[in-house]
């Protein structure tokens, strides 16, 4: 019953974040105040070779080790490419404006390479234990991020609300966990999916436990009407976590919804199924709608999550292969335009100045026409114009939708998504047409302006190239 | 003799247990409870489950009701005042005592948990539950038990991040500076014209 040094050989990649976390830890110690670059880079070269050790070891079918815990497939690659890809991409956009607010220090790189393990084994867990605890390992060290800042008021009220309410999504998750563990008799995903597929077990008493289950990932996602957290949270963190937790850890969020939904409780797929839909319908009809009427423009941001997420949930609804891959590249997409949002606040920001407010974006095009145009890239992809990378996101989700027979819930999508499309061209003729108020020069660092352009650029070019991206998540499933 | 032993050590239980709910004196009835955790340890030890009676009394007595005399001796309570009220409170935690037995009587007379008794398997391993534990904790779920490990590690990092700071106001000490300290530095003659004579 020993596990085998092959075993370990392919959860190298965690290994490694974990080691460099802990290097990190010690040197952050001891190093002078001058050294301090040095946790940066030491962090960066941490995701570069996670990525290079995860990108080493690929596989077309999937295996399962250490006990049936882990699970190594072509998702989880795929996923993980993403997270390394954002994570690097956080980092480089968070570096200024934490040095500015004294924050720049070795615990944000440590908390947050703690939060990427707990991402990867999230994304690899095929075990309720493995996905509760990554999901707990993330978690933490986002509440601890979100609550650094102490010196801001308003980050200690929303460290305390997500840490409250996530506590709370916890147990629930755990609740139905332990109610599976009771009907079926196992913590293994595929197990239980077998125990379900023959069919001797009630399904009264499986569906009470899946409520369970979807209410606490519903509470992670941030879908209405568990929503409450997102908005407060986002506004209150400083807009460098703001932009850790919007980006990658929806990606993993997206494959605890598959892990628990797909992998194991596949055989529910009826009683998920209408769940899901009044979620979705309720983010997207929440989110685009109170988004309209908000003056900050990271709360806009936070509801206009909402209803992506929303979005991303018609995917997995439609319960099959196409649907779960379209909604795998809604969900990359998203997170990819999300960075770049996020990214330009941080960009718009300085020492003791927050550019959160929806005015701070006025006259832009007069302060600076580059960054005015990479915002309206990612405006126009976040409301879903054609040709940007968004428009295919929402169209492969819609297609999905039109072809499980469900025609009137994209009907409602797509009426949401028009109502939604109000409050990004908002943004747009604020930069456009407004004159500037503050007409402070724009200082960015040679590589957030070079990073922050290609992400813009990016999301046009794959937008007039959707199938590469497109390909990749469909070759998944 | 395992008989006389186990009630022995269940009378001397039961006894320590009812001291600690009666006794006047905080100290004393938190040694009760000392001696509540010994005997149950030891009873835990005649149904050979030698892992959960060490662990009982490292962490319990050891470590926990350690901590929790410090907190009672250092705290001065005034057992009088918390005794008032008793009459107030009674109906209401009457009404929950009666429903926690009544909870109790309807899940054990149940046949629920008879039911699958049959399913359990008896092919235990024939080693010690220390062995036993450490199997499943370091092999089967050794995963587990290392990313628990690391939630601990950022718990304890986040704790620290969290509270440590350096305060402007708050006052220290340099010996290298105060070694270095010259007379010139702290004393300063001046110069004063006596007056009266």
């Amino acid at each position: 019953m020993n596990i085998p040094m092959s075993d370990l050989y392919v959860l190298l990649p965690e290994i490694f974040v974990l080691t460099m976390a802990c290097i990190i830890l010690i040197v952050a110690v001891y190093i002078p105040k001058q050294l301090m670059e040095l946790n940066y880079h030491l962090a960066q070269v941490t995701v570069i070779g996670a990525a290079i050790l995860t990108l080493t070891n690929l596989t077309e079918s999937s295996s399962i080790v250490m006990n049936n815990m882990f699970i190594h497939d072509p998702m989880s690659i795929l996923l993980k490419a993403f997270i390394y890809l954002i994570t690097f991409t956080v980092f480089l956009y968070s570096r200024q404006y934490l040095r500015a607010r004294d924050l720049y220090k070795g615990e944000y790189f440590v908390l947050s390479l703690t939060a990427l393990l707990g991402m990867q084994i999230m994304v690899s867990a095929a075990h309720f234990l493995s996905l509760y605890l990554g999901l707990e390992l993330l978690s933490l060290s986002l509440y601890a991020m979100v609550a650094m800042w102490r010196d801001s008021k308003q980050a200690s009220e929303a460290a305390m609300k997500y840490f409250v309410l996530g506590a709370l999504a916890s147990g629930m998750l755990l609740y139905g966990m332990s109610m599976f563990y009771g009907i079926t008799g196992t913590l293994e995903l595929q197990k239980i999916s077998e125990v379900i597929a023959t069919g001797k077990i009630e399904n009264t008493l499986l569906a009470f436990s899946l409520v369970f289950i979807m209410v606490g990932v519903a509470f992670k996602l941030g879908a209405v009407p568990f929503h409450m957290w997102v908005p407060d949270v986002y506004q209150g963190a400083p807009t460098a976590m703001t932009l850790f937790i919007s980006a990658a850890p929806k990606l993993a969020a997206f494959a605890m919804l598959m892990r628990l939904l797909v992998d194991g409780l596949q055989g529910l797929h009826t009683d998920w199924q209408g769940m899901l839909m009044i979620m979705a319908i309720l983010s997207m009809g929440l989110g685009n709608i109170v988004a309209i009427a908000q003056t900050n423009i990271k709360r806009m941001l936070a509801y206009s999550t909402i209803s992506h997420i929303g979005f991303l949930l018609l995917g997995v609804l439609t319960a099959t292969k196409e649907g779960y891959s379209a909604s795998m590249f809604y969900t990359i997409v998203y997170a990819l335009m999300s960075m770049g949002s996020f990214g330009m606040i941080l960009l718009l920001s300085r020492a003791g100045f927050e550019a959160e407010n929806i005015d701070d974006f006025k006259g832009l095009n007069e302060r600076s026409p580059w960054y005015a145009f990479i915002m309206m890239i990612l405006m126009l992809s976040m409301a879903g114009v054609p040709p940007m990378l968004g428009f295919w996101a929402k169209w492969s989700v819609l297609n999905q939708v039109v072809a499980s027979g469900f025609v009137w819930l994209a009907v409602v999508a797509v009426l949401f998504s028009v109502i939604g499309a109000f409050f990004y061209l908002r943004i747009i003729r604020l930069m456009y047409v407004d004159k500037p108020e503050d007409l402070t020069k724009i200082v960015v660092a040679a590589d957030m302006r070079i990073a922050i352009s290609i992400n813009g650029l990016g999301i046009l070019a794959l937008g007039l190239f959707p199938q590469i991206l497109f390909q990749l998540c469909m070759n998944v499933f | 003799m395992i008989t006389l032993v186990f009630y022995c050590l269940s009378a001397i239980l039961v006894f320590a247990a009812a001291r600690v709910i009666t006794v006047r004196n905080p100290v004393q009835a938190a040694l009760f409870l000392v001696l509540a955790f010994f005997t149950s340890a030891g009873i835990w030890l005649l149904l050979e489950a030698e892992f959960l009676a060490i662990a009982l009394v490292l962490v319990y007595v050891g470590a926990v009701m350690v901590l929790f005399l410090f907190v009672v001796m250092m705290l001065d309570i005034n057992t009088d005042s918390v005794r008032e009220g008793f009459a107030r409170y009674f109906p209401v935690g009457g009404l929950v005592g009666v429903l926690i037995l009544m909870e109790m009587i309807l899940v054990l007379s149940s046949t629920f948990f008879n039911k699958k008794a049959e399913n359990i398997s008896l092919d235990v391993p024939l080693v010690d539950n220390t062995t036993a534990l450490g199997r499943v904790l370091y092999v089967d779920y050794l995963y587990a038990f290392e990313i628990a490990a690391v939630i601990l590690l950022v718990a304890m990092v986040a704790a620290i991040t969290l509270t440590l700071r350096n305060r402007k106001e708050s006052k220290r000490q340099y010996p290298e500076q105060q070694v270095k300290v010259t007379r010139a530095e702290r004393i300063k003659l001046v110069d004063m014209t006596s007056d009266g004579n």
